[in-house]
């Protein structure tokens, strides 16, 4: 149930948009997330983008255990 | 469906040939020794990417026949056919159908059809039963030993994903094409190169997971997978992360598992590879003498799980 | 696969493995919880138990929706699956829980119409397609899903739509988890918190766990990498906190959007969790602002008196008391495909996850 996905917004139109994850495209809905820009990552759980995957964060998290 | 077959289907019609539960039977006609199977499609939706109801129906009976080391020739074709279907539908199944034996090489020589009233089956269902002719005998779950190699042909789970983009209610699209195709050539190769052969199957339904505990259950050995070789598309990977799947556990139609000697394994690879259908073959397990009876799994982050037989979690209608 | 691969990544793993071993105190075990079932699944299907050191132990909590359904909410969606021109909806993982006499599969096999979704979207999609029909999605999931069924009913406003409903039994976290603190038979000195809800809800939430009840606790990610992490934080914790592992989806407030949802189509109400009981404050129902989408109200289902199946280890289970293993149905009696308890088959269950993974392990527990 807490099954959500990071996907790529490729598409947007108005609230509703589509994302995309290796080659596998899906229709999505943009309410619950503030100003969703194409080529973000947002993770999706049952239709909705929940929540923006920020980048900078996961490159420093992987950084910081890289260098362990 | 395993208990079903065991409790029921033994129970009543139980006979030498049928309790070894090969995928084709292996009878003997005089001297000749021929390979009979039967297979009866189901799937939902009829028509969906790289395939339909209609070649499917062919290459799987196809591939249960070149799996026992046999060379298909004939097939038979029974149509049950719900009234109002629409005409057109109806010629492309059956031009896929032509394709299909052509493409295999083998000749549909009998057939049925049955036209049932409206809701009594879905659009339309299908049986193919076929026959082939054993060039390479003795292909037997007991001839599997310690140290064998497990081979995959192909990317796993593609069948299943294409099939179920497709389906109402789920709602995605994908590049992921069905991997349904005729495995009789490639397997050809193989049996030529190879002597050292023991067992083959292909991983339709319930996936590579389902197939390798078949070939172990009650047996002496187990086999061990390792994660980190299993070879699956990113389309694939995209498609059970969204929806909860394991790759493990989804139908191929146009793979097969060959359990060979270890030592033989580098060649069979090497006849494999410049087959378009065995582009991507590798060694993804080895049977061991622990854990007897058992598939487990080495996951990739070095820890180790059981991959039992699929329970539950049936995928309706995926062939 | 981005932002999943990378925190899959075999080197990487071994590293932080590596560094819990040394950051581990040999004498100490901790008694970590992690609450949400896709931490049991995903803990079970990367081996990670192998790779941690002995004194780790990891239970698991209630974090699963549909296991901590109770019997009741199942009978009212079987009783409204019988009424006329109805079809249900509902997430995949509900079909085949049983309730007290039947369950949506076995209705399903009967011949009533119910269909699998994979979002409310979905079900809105049918309400779209079937006017002369009613469709009824079943609400089941905590605050990560909550906001997007509360979207869901907003549309169906805006649209006017007459014929969807939503049978409600959302439930909410933390208030639970109060309750298994407070618990003497529950031994938990940490959490590991559901990475998903906390996206949604954000940190403080959780903070009297750490405040009042001295437990250590980390907002922890699903991959392997984040699980490890978390551990290798909440060892490390000297005072006890609440830290956040997952921090390139959480953010310290959550998403107040989201959360905007939520309070704009529901509101808490007291709700009952399998093998815990009724908890206060730890469940949502539809506002009468909305009740024109609330199938309790439109349906009125009736049923009969609920009754739990004794055979069942759910309850213990779902309270991290016994394992599955202690369970004298597990694997017997219940099985994914003839389940005695809810705890089977879902998709997190703790019991299918042992099942799938676990039963005959490759090590002994």
């Amino acid at each position: 149930m807490c099954l959500a996905v990071p996907m790529k917004i490729v598409e947007i139109n108005g609230d509703e948009g589509f994302v995309e994850s290796s080659g596998l495209k899906r229709k999505a809905n943009f309410s619950l997330i503030k100003s969703p820009k194409i080529g973000e990552y947002v993770l999706l759980h049952a239709g909705f983008a929940i929540e923006k995957v920020k980048e900078s964060e996961a490159k420093k998290t992987l950084k910081i255990l890289r260098s362990i | 469906m395993h208990k079903l077959i065991d409790s029921l289907f033994m129970r009543e019609l139980g006979n030498p040939i049928l309790r070894e539960k090969k995928d084709s039977a292996v009878v003997k006609i005089g001297k000749k020794k021929l390979a009979f199977t039967t297979d009866s499609y189901v799937v939902n939706p009829i028509f969906f990417p790289g395939g339909d109801i209609g070649s499917l129906a062919v290459y799987g009976t196809v591939n249960d026949l070149a799996v026992c080391g046999a060379k298909p020739l004939f097939i038979s074709l029974g149509l049950i056919i719900e009234e109002g279907l629409d005409r057109d539908l109806l010629e492309r199944i059956v031009r896929s159908i032509s394709l299909a034996a052509k493409r295999s090489g083998v000749r549909v020589v009998t057939g049925d059809t049955k036209v049932v009233e409206r809701g009594s089956c879905d659009k339309i269902f299908i049986n193919t039963s076929g026959i082939g002719e054993i060039y390479y005998p003795g292909l037997s779950i007991d001839k599997i030993r310690a140290g064998d190699s497990v081979i995959v042909s192909g990317p796993i789970g593609d069948h299943a994903i294409s099939v179920l983009s497709k389906r109402e209610g789920i709602s995605f699209s994908s590049k992921v094409k069905s991997d349904s195709a005729p495995l009789n050539g490639l397997i050809a190769r193989v049996l030529k190169a190879s002597d050292k052969v023991k067992f083959m199957r292909d991983p339709t339904r319930g996936g590579v997971a389902t197939t390798l505990n078949e070939m172990v259950i009650g047996g002496k050995f187990g086999i061990a997978i390792d994660e980190e070789s299993l070879p699956v598309t990113g389309g694939v990977k995209a498609g059970c992360e969204l929806l909860g799947f394991d790759p493990l556990y989804l139908a191929c139609e146009g793979r097969v598992l060959i359990v060979v000697q270890k030592d033989h394994a580098d060649k069979v690879l090497r006849v494999m590879r410049p087959d378009p259908l065995g582009r991507s073959a590798c060694v993804i397990g080895r049977v061991v003498k622990e854990f007897p009876g058992k598939v487990y799994l080495e996951t990739l982050s070095g820890g180790r799980r059981i991959v039992g037989m699929l329970s539950g979690e049936q995928l309706p209608r995926i062939c | 696969m981005r932002y999943v691969d990378e925190f899959r990544n075999r080197r990487l793993i071994d590293k932080v493995a590596q560094e819990i071993r040394g950051a581990a105190d040999p004498d100490l075990v901790y008694n970590i919880m992690e609450v949400c079932g896709t931490h049991t699944m995903s803990i079970f299907r990367f081996g990670l138990r192998d790779i941690l050191p002995k004194g780790i132990k990891l239970i698991s909590g209630p974090g699963c929706p549909v296991c901590v359904t109770p019997n009741e909410f199942i009978d009212k969606a079987i009783a409204i699956a019988n009424a006329k021109g109805v079809i249900v909806a509902t997430f995949g993982d509900m079909l085949k829980v049983p309730g007290s006499r039947s369950s949506l599969e076995k209705e399903k096999a009967k011949g009533r119409d119910i269909r699998i979704v994979y979002s409310s979207l979905d079900a809105l999609d049918l309400a779209r397609k079937y006017t002369t029909k009613r469709i009824v999605f079943l609400g089941i999931g905590f605050e990560t899903t909550a906001p997007t069924v509360a979207q869901s009913i907003l549309i169906a406003k805006k649209e006017r739509l007459s014929n969807y409903f939503v049978l409600c039994g959302h439930k909410t976290m933390p208030e639970v988890m109060e309750v298994l603190v407070h618990d003497k038979l529950i031994k938990v000195d940490a959490f590991l918190l559901p990475g998903h809800v906390s996206a949604i809800i954000g940190l403080h939430p959780y903070e009297f766990l750490s405040v009042k009840y001295k437990k250590r606790c980390v907002i922890s990610g699903f991959e392997p990498i984040d699980i490890l992490q978390s551990i290798l934080m909440i060892i490390r914790q000297r005072k006890p906190k609440v830290e956040i592992q997952y921090d390139r989806i959480i953010e310290k407030s959550g998403n107040p959007l989201a959360r905007r949802s939520i309070s704009k189509v529901f509101e808490k109400c007291p709700s009952t969790w399998r093998g815990i009981g009724s908890v206060r404050n730890s469940g949502l129902k539809i506002r009468r602002s909305y009740k024109e989408f609330d199938a309790e109200v439109k349906f009125k289902p009736k049923i009969e008196e609920p009754k739990d199946n004794i055979r069942c280890f759910c309850g213990y289970i779902l309270k991290g008391l016994k394992t599955p293993y202690d369970c004298p149905s597990f694997a017997r009696a219940c099985t994914p495909e003839d389940p005695v308890g809810a705890c089977m088959v879902s998709s997190e269950g703790t019991c299918a996850a042992y099942y799938k993974y676990g039963k005959d392990t490759t090590h002994s527990r």
